[in-house]
C-alpha cells in the first residue's frame, strides 16, 4: 500500500518520472528520508525501473537513502564561512549534541555535517537545518539550538529572526535601480515583436553573466532557428560557485524583472514554456517565488495568450549538487536524472529540455535582457567596455568592512571594487568562484571584463593574515565533493588532489607532492569532459605560482622526499601497546 | 569520393557522421579506447580516446570527422596523459591482475601494456567493495569496475532490462543493480544477456569457465590490444 503522502506527491506531479527531482524532495519533505520501499513505490508509479530512481537519489546530496535525523544541520563550509569560525561553531554544537560530524545520534535525533557553499558568504557562518537557510551563527545561536533540538521543538517555532536573509545591496547600477514596472518591458518587447527584440539584444552586446560569456542574442537566435516540436526558456538560478550570491539577491528583490526576462526570451525563441531551475540551499525562496508567479499570472504578465504570448513559468528545485549549474547537467536533472553533463555538441539550443531546442541563461542575463526590451540595445552598449556591455553584480565577501552586492559597469577595477568594500591590506582576490582565478596584490589595477578579469560574480578577498593553502585546501575539497564522477581524470583526479592536500595539510608533504598538483593540473585541464573538471585546478595552479611560500611552509622537508614517515607508521603499534616511551618512537636520523 | 583527416600525419577517409574513432577503426588506426564500443552509443568518460584536433583536446569517441581536421593521436603528450588516466583506474579499484581470473582477456591490463604502463604510480585508494554472488550463473566482482557503463548501456538497449545503473556521486561512484535488495540474484539479469559478455574488466564473470582458457591463450596473450583493432575493421 502506498503512503497517503507519498501519493498525493506523486498525484500532483502526475506520475511523470521527468519530475523525480520534485517527487523526491517532497516525499523527502513528507517522510523525513528516502526508504528502499519508497524507491520502489516511486519507480513503480512512474513506470521506472527502480535503479534509475536509486541512482538520481543517490547522486545529490541533499536526497537520504537512510534516516539522518529529525534535525538534520549542514554548516556551510566555504572558505569565507571558516574564516568566520563556522568549523568551531560546529564542533561545538557537535560537543553539546554528544555527536560526531557525519554521524546520526544514537537516539537518532539529529545529524550535523558541512555541506557546499550555500551562498550567504554576506553574512556567515551559514548553516541549513532541514534545508532552511539560517545565517550569522553565533555561539550563542549555536548553544540556543542544541537546546531546542534537544528539547524536540519543531524548526517552525524557532526564532523567526534566525532565518532573516539581508539582501545588503551597496551599490546600484542600471540593473538594481530598473525602475520598471511589472510588465513594461514586456509590452516593450511585444510592440518591436519577436525579430525586433531579438535585434535589439544583438545590438546591445549583451553576455551571458553565468560565467561563459557567450552572446545571448547569438543563443536566442540560435534557439529560435532550431527545428522542434516546442522550445523551452531555461533560467539557471543553481548560483553553486563558492562566494556567489547575486542571483540569490536578484531573485528576492526583483524576481519580477527576472519572470520578465523569461518570458522576453520565450518570446524572441518561441517558447510557450520556463522553468527555473532553483538550487536546494534556496528552498526558502520557493513559497515567495511562486507567490510572484501567481501575481503575474493574475495581472496576464504570464499565461496570459495575448500579454504574454501564452508563456508560463515553473520552479524546478536542486537538491545539493553544483554540477547542475552546468547547463546540460542541469537539463539532466530537470529530467529527473543525476546531474551529469552530456556530450555536447548537440548544445542545449538545439537538443536541450526533452531534447526540444533550449536557452539557458542566468538570472542575471535575463533580468538585464528587460533593460534592453525597453531602452533598446544602444542605450546598453552605451554602458561598460567595448567587449563587455552593461552592468556586473559582484559578490563581496571576505576580509571586507561591508560585504554584500556591488553593481558596477563593466570595466571597474580590482583596487576600486576593494576600496568601496573598505578591504585594507590585501593579500589576494579570488574572482569567480573557486574555478576562477587568484589575483594577487600586484594585479589589482586590472579591470572586471571580458576582454580582462571575466566572471561570475562571485570575489572574495582574502587579507595578508590568511594563509593561502587554507584557501587552496578549501577548494580543492569542494571540487572532490562535487565532481560528478562521470569523467576518469575529474573524477579520480579530485580525488587524488584532495589526498595531497591532506598530506601536505598533515605535515607529511614533499616537493614531490606539489609536483604531482601540477601534473593533475596538466592532466584535467584539457582532458575533463566538463567545465568542472577543466577549472577545478585553476586555482589551485594560480596560488601555487603566486603564494609557493604557503605551500612550502606545509612541507615536511624541502630537498628530502619521504615515502612515508616512519615514527607515524608506528603510532597504531604504540597504541595498541599502550607505549609511548623513548623507545617507542623513531627519530628521522635513524 | 569521401572526405578526409589527418591522423598523426596519414589521410583517413570517413563518411559524413562518423566519429573520429570509428573513421581511424575503420582504416586500420588504433585511437586507446574503454568505454567505447562499436556496437552502443558513444559514452566518453573514460577519456582513452583523448585527441587534439587542431590543437584543442577532445574525445575521439564522440567528436565528429570533419574535412581537413589536423589529429594528433599517438604522441608523446597525449599518450602520456593516457597513461595517467590508466593509472588513475588501476588506484581507484581494487585490480590484483595475477589473481584476476580476467587477466589476459581485459582491455584494461592490456591498454596499460600497450601505453607503456609501468607501475601504478599513485597510492591505492583500495575502495571497500563487497562482490556479490547471489546470482547462479553469473559473479560480480564491483572492485574492478571502471565506470564505462557499457553493461548499463548493453542492458538498457540491447537486452531491455535496465539491470544496471551507476549511483552515487564523484569517487564514491558505484555500480547499482535493478533489484530491492541490490543483489544481482533478485534481478531478471541472465548468463545469455548481451550485458554478462561486455564488461571490460572483470567484473561481470560468468561462473565455472573463469580457467577453461589457461594464461597465455587469451585474447591479449598473443597479440596487443591495438592489433586486435587494426584486424577487426
Ligand atoms: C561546473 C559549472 C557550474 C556552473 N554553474 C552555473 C551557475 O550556477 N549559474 C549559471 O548561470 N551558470 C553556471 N554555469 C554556466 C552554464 O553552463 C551556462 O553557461 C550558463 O548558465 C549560460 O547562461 P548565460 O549565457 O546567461 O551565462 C556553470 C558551468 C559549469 C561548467
Ligand atoms: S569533468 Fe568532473 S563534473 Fe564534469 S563530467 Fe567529468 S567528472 Fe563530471
Ligand atoms: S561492470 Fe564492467 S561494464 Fe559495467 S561499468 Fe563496470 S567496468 Fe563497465
Ligand atoms: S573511449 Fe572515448 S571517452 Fe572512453
Amino acid at each position: 500500500m502506498i503512503d497517503t503522502a507519498l501519493a498525493t506527491v506523486l498525484d500532483r506531479h502526475r506520475r511523470d518520472g521527468t519530475r523525480l527531482m520534485q517527487i523526491l524532495r517532497e516525499t523527502q519533505e513528507a517522510l523525513g528520508w528516502l526508504s528502499p520501499d519508497t524507491l520502489g513505490d516511486i519507480a513503480s508509479a512512474i513506470g521506472w525501473p527502480r535503479v534509475r530512481v536509486e541512482s538520481t537519489a543517490g547522486f545529490y546530496s541533499f536526497f537520504h537513502t537512510r534516516p539522518l535525523g529529525q534535525y538534520r544541520v549542514l554548516f556551510s563550509d566555504n572558505i569565507t564561512d571558516r574564516m568566520l569560525g563556522s568549523h568551531e561553531l560546529m564542533q561545538a554544537l557537535c560537543k553539546k549534541l554528544w555527536l560526531e560530524p557525519g554521524r546520526v545520534s544514537e537516539d537518532g535525533l539529529v545529524s550535523v555535517d558541512t555541506t557546499s557553499c550555500t551562498g550567504l558568504c554576506d553574512q556567515g557562518p551559514a548553516a541549513l537545518v532541514n534545508y532552511r537557510a539560517i545565517s550569522q551563527l553565533t555561539p550563542e545561536r549555536i548553544a540556543a539550538m542544541a537546546d531546542l533540538i534537544r528539547g524536540k521543538v519543531p524548526l517552525a517555532e524557532w526564532p523567526t529572526e534566525w532565518f532573516h536573509i539581508e539582501d545588503n545591496i551597496r551599490r546600484r547600477d542600471a540593473l538594481l535601480d530598473h525602475g520598471l514596472a511589472p510588465g513594461e518591458a514586456l509590452t516593450a518587447a511585444l510592440a518591436r515583436g519577436p525579430q525586433g527584440l531579438l535585434d535589439e539584444i544583438k545590438l546591445s552586446g549583451l553576455r551571458g553573466r553565468g560565467g561563459a560569456g557567450f552572446s545571448t542574442g547569438l543563443k536566442w537566435q540560435s534557439c529560435r532557428d532550431a527545428p522542434g516540436k516546442e522550445h523551452y526558456v531555461v533560467c539557471n538560478a543553481d548560483e553553486g560557485e563558492p562566494g556567489t550570491f547575486k542571483d540569490r539577491v536578484l531573485l528576492t528583490t526583483c524576481a519580477d524583472l527576472v519572470f520578465e526576462g523569461m518570458t522576453l526570451a520565450g518570446f524572441a525563441v518561441g517558447a510557450r514554456k520556463g522553468l527555473l531551475y532553483l538550487r536546494g540551499e534556496y528552498r526558502y525562496l520557493l513559497e515567495p517565488l511562486e507567490a510572484v508567479l501567481a501575481r503575474r499570472r493574475q495581472a496576464g504578465l504570464l499565461g496570459n495568450p495575448i500579454a504574454a504570448h501564452g508563456f508560463d513559468i515553473e520552479i524546478h528545485l536542486g537538491a545539493g549538487a553544483y554540477i547542475c549549474g552546468e547547463e546540460s547537467a542541469l537539463i539532466e536533472s530537470l529530467e529527473g536524472r543525476p546531474g551529469k553533463p552530456r556530450i555536447r555538441p548537440p548544445f542545449p539550443v538545439t537538443h536541450g529540455y526533452l531534447d526540444q531546442p533550449t536557452t539557458v541563461n542566468n538570472v542575471e542575463t535575463l533580468a538585464s535582457a528587460c533593460l534592453i526590451a525597453r531602452h533598446g540595445g544602444a542605450w546598453f552598449k552605451a554602458i561598460g567596455t567595448e567587449k563587455s556591455a552593461g552592468t556586473k553584480l559582484l559578490s563581496v565577501s571576505g576580509d571586507v568592512a561591508r560585504p554584500g552586492i556591488y553593481e558596477y559597469p563593466f570595466g571597474v577595477s580590482i583596487a576600486q571594487v576593494l576600496a568601496d568594500a573598505g578591504a585594507a591590506g590585501v593579500q589576494a582576490v579570488q574572482i569567480s568562484g573557486a574555478a576562477g582565478n587568484c589575483l594577487a596584490d600586484d594585479e589589482f589595477d586590472r579591470r572586471i571584463a571580458y576582454e580582462d578579469v571575466p566572471t561570475a560574480g562571485s570575489f572574495m578577498v582574502f587579507d595578508h593574515c590568511r594563509d593561502m593553502f587554507e584557501v587552496a585546501s578549501n577548494f580543492v575539497h569542494f571540487f572532490a565533493h562535487e565532481s560528478c564522477g562521470f569523467c576518469t581524470p575529474c573524477r579520480v583526479g579530485t580525488a587524488v588532489n584532495r589526498r595531497l592536500m591532506d598530506k601536505l595539510s598533515a605535515g607529511h608533504g614533499s616537493p614531490y607532492d606539489i609536483n604531482e598538483m601540477y601534473k593533475m593540473h596538466r592532466l584535467m585541464q584539457g582532458a575533463s569532459h566538463c567545465g568542472l573538471g577543466n577549472s577545478s585546478t585553476t586555482a589551485l595552479f594560480d596560488m601555487l605560482n603566486k603564494f609557493k611560500p604557503a605551500f612550502e611552509r606545509r612541507l615536511h622537508s624541502l630537498e628530502y622526499e619521504p615515502g612515508f614517515d616512519l615514527d607515524s607508521a608506528l603510532s597504531q603499534a604504540r597504541q595498541m601497546t599502550g607505549r609511548d616511551d623513548a623507545g617507542a618512537h623513531l627519530r628521522e636520523d635513524e | 569520393m569521401s572526405d578526409t583527416f589527418i591522423l598523426d600525419g596519414e589521410e583517413i577517409p570517413f563518411e559524413p557522421g562518423q566519429t573520429l574513432i570509428e573513421a581511424a577503426k575503420a582504416a586500420g588506426k588504433y585511437i586507446p579506447h574503454l568505454c567505447w564500443h562499436p556496437d552502443f552509443v558513444a559514452h566518453g568518460s573514460c577519456k582513452l580516446c583523448t585527441v587534439k584536433v587542431n590543437g584543442r583536446f577532445v574525445s575521439g569517441c564522440t567528436a565528429q570527422a570533419a574535412p581537413g581536421q589536423n589529429v594528433e593521436n599517438r604522441t608523446p603528450e597525449l599518450d602520456d596523459k593516457r597513461r595517467t588516466l590508466l593509472q588513475l583506474l588501476f588506484v581507484e579499484g581494487n585490480h590484483f591482475c595475477p589473481s584476476c581470473e580476467k587477466s589476459g582477456n581485459c582491455a584494461l591490463q592490456a591498454t596499460a601494456y600497450e601505453l607503456g604502463m609501468l607501475t601504478p604510480h599513485f597510492d591505492h585508494f583500495y575502495p571497500d567493495r563487497p562482490v556479490d554472488a547471489s546470482h547462479t550463473d553469473v559473479l560480480l566482482d564491483f572492485n574492478r569496475c571502471i565506470m564505462c557503463e557499457l553493461c548499463v548501456r548493453a542492458s538498457r538497449d540491447v537486452d531491455g532490462k535496465n539491470v544496471f545503473a551507476l549511483s552515487g556521486r564523484g569517487i564514491d561512484s558505484h555500480l547499482i543493480v535493478n533489484s530491492a535488495s541490490g543483489r544481482l540474484g533478485d534481478t531478471d539479469f541472465a548468463a545469455s544477456d548481451r550485458a554478462a559478455k561486455v564488461c571490460p574488466v572483470g567484473v561481470i564473470l560468468k561462473k565455472r569457465v573463469g580457467f577453461a582458457k589457461p594464461i597465455g591463450a587469451r585474447d591479449y596473450d598473443a597479440r596487443p590490444i591495438s592489433q586486435h583493432v587494426k584486424e577487426s575493421r
